[in-house]
């Protein structure tokens, strides 16, 4: 490697390097292993430390960043317990794709693997949920570490990637700055080519008389919402899109049909049913969404995705292509004839007015459906959205419209709880000038409400909207339908005040449980650019309707007019 | 349908724990795994022996090739290989079958390492069909301990 500077600590090099790249916000939380990195970090004037209250809040933050945003997402731990708390959010990051840097602080090289003082093998916990890690064993080894782990961790299917880094190679002097060879091969950051015959491809979407376009999250990593369109008007092929694929393809427009899987719309699962054709844009056949051998299963199945792994994973294809998605669509439209489908899209435009997301209204009580239809027209469907797991985050999925991609904000391959206010206060650092939403319910808030500290410590005005049930409702409805009310250890009688424990903060906050309260209650939650706390309490009974039951296929959808005509909604 | 995964990897630590982790993952069961450097000191071949049907080791093969530390994955046919694999295995043997054994390692062209009065320590290399048939011969006369190193195999050349 090439010796050209002046010698430097592995800590300010680490520094050096990250403001050279561009990083200027980084979430994190100190301690003994990491504070030569932090007092280097003291000294940067280009690089914004936001300290957290708990790493899981440091790692969501950065996934918020970088879902938001688009670029890297940077966080900072010390060792042992605090590369610990980085877990649930490097696997988070893993199953949804998003980009992010995690350096732990590490025991000093000549304790490692002995038990010392706040070890843990955070390299060896890690390998199963980053896409790249390395234990830094030198200061001449930091700047091909990370070289190598941003271009893998933005390169091909993003993922997450953990740098760790021992506290003696923070102090030690090096000059080596530049990388004269990386380690990895090019394929993991380089766009591959196009791969599969992309004649064949369009001839048998070309044949197709009731195509279908299944639009995932890899089609916002790889941008391709322009192309998406394109394609989706120029064959007027209506388009669904999974959780993570929400804001790829404009909500309200006339061909889309919503989100799929089970709690999609009832349309867009009909949809499936009745497609003779399927074309899967970045997505990846989840359990929630394809049940093997029954998914869409009297069509044609196509794929594209950049990640070879996904093809053929769960559900067999006929056609597919590899290839990063844009390039692949850009390549592909030409050869897409240009046809109007008055027959297949007016059926799915019937199957819109007969089988609406629907919900009983008739009560004074809130209806959450309701409530978040109403936050959709006030906020013009503008907000960034940040969702925590349960029926809050399906109703949002629901009910608010996204027009465009990198504003919904949710965990939708590990379902992490707790996941949603943090990753709004990281969306809010990247977009200062945009609303951004925290929909959450009772139950997840408080799995990272000491995030609240962080949010009035920097005047962040995330805008966090609580769902009050008094259940973990999500629980309850799977035991309400399928346990025979046996509601095991799903309701608790005891929550904070919200709207207090946001005084404490100095976040201003309302509880409101009555619909002629709602109009009120949104002006006071959206009118200026403060933090704000709304507590709406709802009923317990209330559930996500439509429902697809676990394990079951498209056929097996329960609507809401089932129930009602059940008696039992 | 068994498989043999020739991998080539970066050779440095940790990265038998990436490949052998997407194993664990599957709850796949490694029939035998056997690493060694290659010509070039920065670089590893891992020979994986695993049985599964065609598809899954196929997810499995791609998955591999995520790994930034996987430079290569083939998957070897049993028939287009040379594989050979390594055992130490000692059994007893007594006065009247001394010659006997030994006369059934000439045949099999295994090596008598170790010998004492009472047990024979011998070693064999061979493809797992012969391996497998050469400990067939021993078993009758009572396996005391066996040490195999697990198959290596490099693709038949054409010319
Ligand atoms: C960390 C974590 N633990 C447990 C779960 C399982 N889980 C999924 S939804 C849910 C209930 C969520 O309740 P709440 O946040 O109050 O939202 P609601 O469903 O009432 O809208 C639970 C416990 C999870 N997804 N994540």
């Amino acid at each position: 490697m090439p010796k050209t500077e002046a010698k430097i600590s592995g800590a300010r090099l680490m520094v050096e390097l990250l403001e050279e790249y561009g990083v200027d916000i980084v979430f994190g939380y100190p301690g003994g292993a990491i504070l030569p990195f932090y007092d280097e970090l003291y000294k940067s004037t280009k690089i914004k430390h936001i300290l957290v209250r708990h790493e899981q809040g440091a790692i969501h933050m950065a996934e918020g960043y970088a879902r938001s945003t688009g670029k890297l997402g940077v966080c900072i731990a010390t060792s042992g317990p605090g590369a610990t708390n980085l877990v649930t959010g490097l696997t988070d990051a893993k199953l949804d794709s998003v980009p992010i840097l995690a350096i732990t602080g590490q025991v000093a090289t000549n304790a490692i693997g002995t038990d010392a003082f706040q070890e843990a093998d955070i390299y060896g916990i890690t390998i199963p949920i980053t896409k790249y890690n390395a234990l830094i064993k030198s200061a001449d080894d930091i700047a091909r570490h990370f070289q190598e782990a941003t271009l893998v961790a933005l390169g091909g299917r993003p993922g997450p990637v953990l740098l760790d880094f021992p506290k003696d190679v923070q102090t030690e002097l090096t000059s080596v700055r530049k990388v004269d060879k990386l380690k990895i091969d090019s394929r993991h950051y380089q766009k591959p080519p196009i791969g599969g015959d992309l004649d064949s491809f369009a001839a048998a979407l070309n044949k197709a008389k009731r195509p279908l376009l299944y639009v995932g999250g890899g089609a916002i990593n790889a941008n391709a919402s322009k192309e998406i369109r394109e394609l989706a008007e120029k064959g007027n092929i209506p388009v669904t899109t999974t959780l993570m694929g929400i804001g790829a393809f404009p909500g309200t427009h006339q061909l889309s049909v919503g989100m799929l899987g089970m709690h999609g719309t009832a349309y867009a699962n009909k949809a499936v049913l009745e497609c003779d054709y399927i074309l899967n844009l970045g997505a990846r056949f989840d359990d929630r969404v394809a049940k093997p051998g029954e998914f869409a299963e009297n069509a044609i199945r196509a794929h594209i995705d950049i990640d070879t792994a996904e093809f053929n994973k769960r559900v067999s294809v006929d056609y597919l292509l590899h290839g990063d998605l844009k390039e692949v669509l850009k390549a592909l439209i030409p050869k897409v004839n240009k046809v109007d489908r008055p027959d297949w899209v007016g059926f799915l435009d019937t199957l819109k007015k007969n089988h609406p997301l629907e919900f009983d209204d008739s009560s004074d009580t809130i209806k959450p459906q309701g409530f978040l239809q109403k936050l959709y027209e006030k906020s013009k469907g503008k907000a960034i959205v940040s969702t925590d797991v349960g029926q809050h985050q399906m109703w949002a999925a629901q009910y608010y419209l996204f027009e465009e991609a990198n504003r919904w904000l949710t965990s939708g391959g590990l379902g992490t709880m707790g996941y949603g206010l943090p990753a709004a206060i990281g969306a809010k650092f990247g977009n200062p000038d945009k609303t951004v939403i925290c929909v959450s319910g009772d139950g997840s808030i408080q799995m990272n409400i000491q995030e609240l500290a962080t949010i009035a410590m920097y005047k962040k005005g995330v805008k966090i909207l609580i769902f009050n049930n008094n259940f973990l409702g999500m629980v309850r409805q799977w035991q309400e339908l399928f346990y025979e009310e046996r509601f095991s250890e799903s309701e608790w009688n005891y929550n904070p005040d919200f709207v207090k424990l946001g005084e404490a903060y100095s976040i201003k906050g309302l509880r409101i449980s009555n619909k002629s309260e709602i109009d009120k209650a949104l002006e006071f939650f959206l009118e200026d650019e403060d933090a704000r706390i709304l507590e709406v309490m709802i009923p317990a009974e209330e559930k996500v309707f439509p429902m697809i039951p676990a394990g079951k296929s498209q056929k097996d959808m329960i609507e809401f007019s089932d129930t009602v005509r059940a008696g039992k909604k | 349908m068994k498989h043999i995964l020739k991998i080539l990897v970066n050779n440095h630590p940790g990265v038998m724990s990436h490949v052998s982790g997407l194993f664990t993952r599957r709850s796949y069961n490694i029939d035998s795994i056997a690493v060694g450097v290659t010509q070039d000191p920065e670089i590893s071949n891992m020979v994986i022996v695993v049985k599964g049907d065609d598809s899954v080791v196929e997810q499995v093969k791609r998955q591999l090739l995520k790994l930034p530390d996987v430079i290569d994955v083939e998957d070897l046919a049993y028939h287009d290989c040379i594989s050979r694999e390594l055992v130490l295995v000692v059994v007893k043997v007594e006065d009247s079958n001394r010659t006997e054994i030994i006369s059934i390692c000439e045949v099999f062209q295994a090596k008598i390492a170790d010998l004492t009065k009472t047990t024979m320590t011998v070693e064999f290399s061979g493809n797992t069909r012969q391996v497998e048939h050469f400990m067939e011969m021993m078993q009758k006369y009572g396996i005391q301990e066996i040490a195999r190193t697990g198959q290596i195999a490099l693709k038949y050349r054409s010319n």
